[in-house]
């Protein structure tokens, strides 16, 4: 396909309506966070004090570093514990009871977060667990490690073993042919899945509220409780920066994968040409 | 066989020294697949510094025996040892012995110094003499001043030549070859087949290859062991399987052959007669077999052990076909003459095209003899 196929009238159509479904609420967000007025519809000249105040704002700044901290922590958590499952899935081919592993590890993928939510909240209870940091950190890590166990699975299916045979005949025992080996060529998926998991723990709302507790409000938290006293300008502040941090992440991550792609494209062919 | 012939080599024969002892010996090895047979009691003596092909179809059983050697199968039955040491309980990273892959299996993300330097790290030499080793190894695969490259930036000759000096640079007591030409073109292979024997040659490490073509088989082997359904069909040096295959399948496996059903008429110390109604005439040939008169046999021959004549031959009675060229295949080097003999059966004869081809005397729907030499034939008993 090249780009000249989308210069149809339709396609241009066609493009407009949908990006502007998907766009116009985030823009006119992020417009209104720089509006001078404390109405938040409208506009009365441009400004950024809704930043400065957003910066003053100390019950902001506490759930934003709670919420990356348990983000950081609950993602890494994830990471391990969903390459292992993804592990399992991908190399133990004939053990009994596979197909109810793989459908229990895909389940949270599904499930409501309501009930993952309610049902952590049962088991903080029952254990007797005082609400906070860590209970959020260990909730998040419980629903996001099926995301990277799916990932690390589907990186493992198109793995060439015979890589791993090859360490292993050259005198490499399992476990250091899984450091050297396996791991550095299964870490893209490693590092999609942890980014999926810290987005999904920076994003969450409902697993959050039943299992945080009195200081460890997270962001998301905070947000849903001021807006329930009415929107304020300081709201659209923080969204837009929340968006630019994404958007630059993604942004960068996306250049970066397509210029590795591009130079080792040139690389094989310059290698097929000598 | 447009293949030219191995060159001659000044080794000795160690299977035929009934004093020389075996360096890889396996016994009675069998495994199998859920349920599936892949290797079936499987005995065979491999001698030190010797260039061993196993040839076989797919599914044959070759790569589960080589996979066996090199430690990612265990043999169900049976045993294996390597330099009197039996490997049994001996997992791959600690076998002498070194395998190069059919995919050559690269780490893509080491560079080309980093894969060959790879099994010397886990022996944990001294860096620089691992960096001695890999220069030597780069020198004699011919890739000096490449080792800083990364896999995806190399031709296929070029993974193919790092594969080989990654797997030799441990200097192991055996290298197992799995079809390792496989992924090259036709010309490349061919060079390259001459290129392995000689560095072989020059380390005198035992070679265990597995392959299809055997073509590839016959140029680089000492010995050749067929293989089928999970079983060594025959095994000898690659003139003696050509020549005088020992049943059906090897003959056909093994090069191209005419075949024809038969029974023995008689058969004595110097001679076996036999009559071969589907090509309509008697075979004599000049080796005597020790089976019963009237008993059902094969003879096959090789194309180009046949000769083709306009003219009948004087005074013969057998080994002569009659019939009518129904088509040529021009080769280049030589051509293929299908001849369907007056018995309706098809017979495949190749002639070198020593002259020019509008010159050739014999062409399309000629009647033509076709003869051969007492030696020519084989009998095949199954």
């Amino acid at each position: 396909m090249s780009a000249r196929d989308g210069l149809s009238p339709f396609g241009v159509t066609a493009l407009t309506l949908g990006f502007a479904f998907l766009y116009l609420p985030i823009v006119i967000l992020v417009i209104f966070s720089f509006n001078e007025s404390r109405l938040v519809t409208v506009w009365a000249g441009f400004s950024t004090r809704w930043y400065v105040a957003l910066f003053q704002n100390q019950q902001i700044i506490d759930a934003a570093m709670v919420t990356l901290r348990v983000a950081l922590l609950s993602s890494t958590i994830a990471t391990i514990l969903g390459t292992l499952a993804g592990l399992a899935l991908a190399r133990f081919a004939r053990f009994r009871g596979r197909t109810l592993f793989t459908g229990m590890i895909y389940a949270p993928l599904v499930m409501p977060e309501v009930i993952t939510g309610l049902s952590l909240l049962l088991l903080f209870v029952s254990l007797d667990w005082d609400r906070g940091y860590w209970t959020v950190t260990l909730a998040h890590a419980t629903f996001s490690m099926a995301y990277v166990a799916v990932i690390v699975q589907s990186r493992l299916v198109g793995f060439d073993r015979s890589l791993e045979e090859a360490a292993m005949d050259l005198g490499a025992p399992p476990l250091k042919t899984f450091l050297v080996v396996t791991l550095p060529l299964i870490a893209p998926a490693l590092l999609a899945g942890w980014l999926l998991a810290f987005t999904l723990s920076l994003d969450d709302l409902v697993i959050a509220s039943f299992t945080s507790g009195p200081g460890a409000t997270t962001l998301p938290m905070r947000i849903y409780s001021q807006v329930r006293l009415g929107v304020t300008p300081e709201i659209n502040a923080i969204s837009t920066i929340l968006i630019a941090i994404v958007a630059v992440g993604v942004s960068l991550a996306t250049l970066t994968q397509k210029r590795q792609l591009v130079r080792r494209r040139r690389e094989e062919a310059l290698a097929r040409r000598a | 066989m447009s293949q030219a012939s191995p060159q001659p080599r000044l080794r000795l024969e160690p299977w035929n020294d009934p004093a020389s002892v075996p360096y890889i010996r396996l016994l009675e090895v069998s495994k199998s697949f859920a349920g599936q047979t892949a290797v079936d009691r499987v005995t065979l003596d491999i001698y030190k510094g010797e260039f061993f092909s196993l040839l076989g179809p797919s599914g044959c059983g070759k790569t589960t025996l080589l996979r066996m050697l090199a430690g990612f199968e265990q043999p169900e039955r049976g045993r294996i040892e390597i330099d009197g040491a039996d490997m049994s309980a001996v997992p791959p990273y600690r076998r002498p012995v070194n395998m190069m892959f059919q995919s050559y299996a690269l780490f893509p993300h080491m560079s080309v110094a980093q894969n060959i330097a790879f099994g010397l790290k886990q022996d944990g030499i001294r860096k620089q003499e691992i960096a001695t080793r890999v220069e030597e190894m780069l020198a004699l695969v011919r890739m000096e001043g490449l080792g800083g490259r990364r896999p995806h930036q190399l031709s296929g000759g070029q993974r193919q030549r790092v594969a080989l000096a990654r797997a030799l640079v441990k200097r192991p007591k055996l290298l197992l070859l799995d079809e390792p030409l496989a992924a090259l073109d036709k010309r490349l292979r061919e060079h390259t087949q001459f290129e392995l024997v000689s560095i072989q040659e020059r380390l005198g490490i035992t070679f265990v290859i597995v392959t299809h073509d055997q073509e590839e088989a016959m140029t680089v082997s000492t010995r050749m062991a067929v293989m089928d359904q999970g079983r060594i069909r025959q095994l000898g040096v690659p003139a003696e399987v050509y020549e005088f295959p020992a049943s059906r399948f090897v003959a056909e496996f093994v090069g191209d052959v005419n075949v024809f059903e038969g029974r023995v008429v008689r058969s004595e110390r110097d001679g076996t007669l036999i009559h071969a109604p589907a090509a309509g005439t008697h075979v004599f040939i000049d080796r005597g077999h020790d089976v019963a008169e009237g008993a059902a046999c094969a003879v096959a021959f090789r194309p180009e052990k046949l000769a083709l004549a306009l003219e009948p031959p004087a005074e013969r009675a057998v080994n002569v076909i009659e019939g009518t060229v129904f088509d040529i295949g021009y080769l280049g080097d030589m051509s293929i003459y299908h001849v369907k003999a007056a018995s309706g059966a098809m017979v495949r004869v190749a002639l070198a095209n020593r002259l020019r081809l509008v010159e050739r005397p014999i062409t399309w729907e000629d009647r033509v003899w076709i003869s051969w030499a007492p030696g020519a034939g084989v009998v095949l008993l199954s």
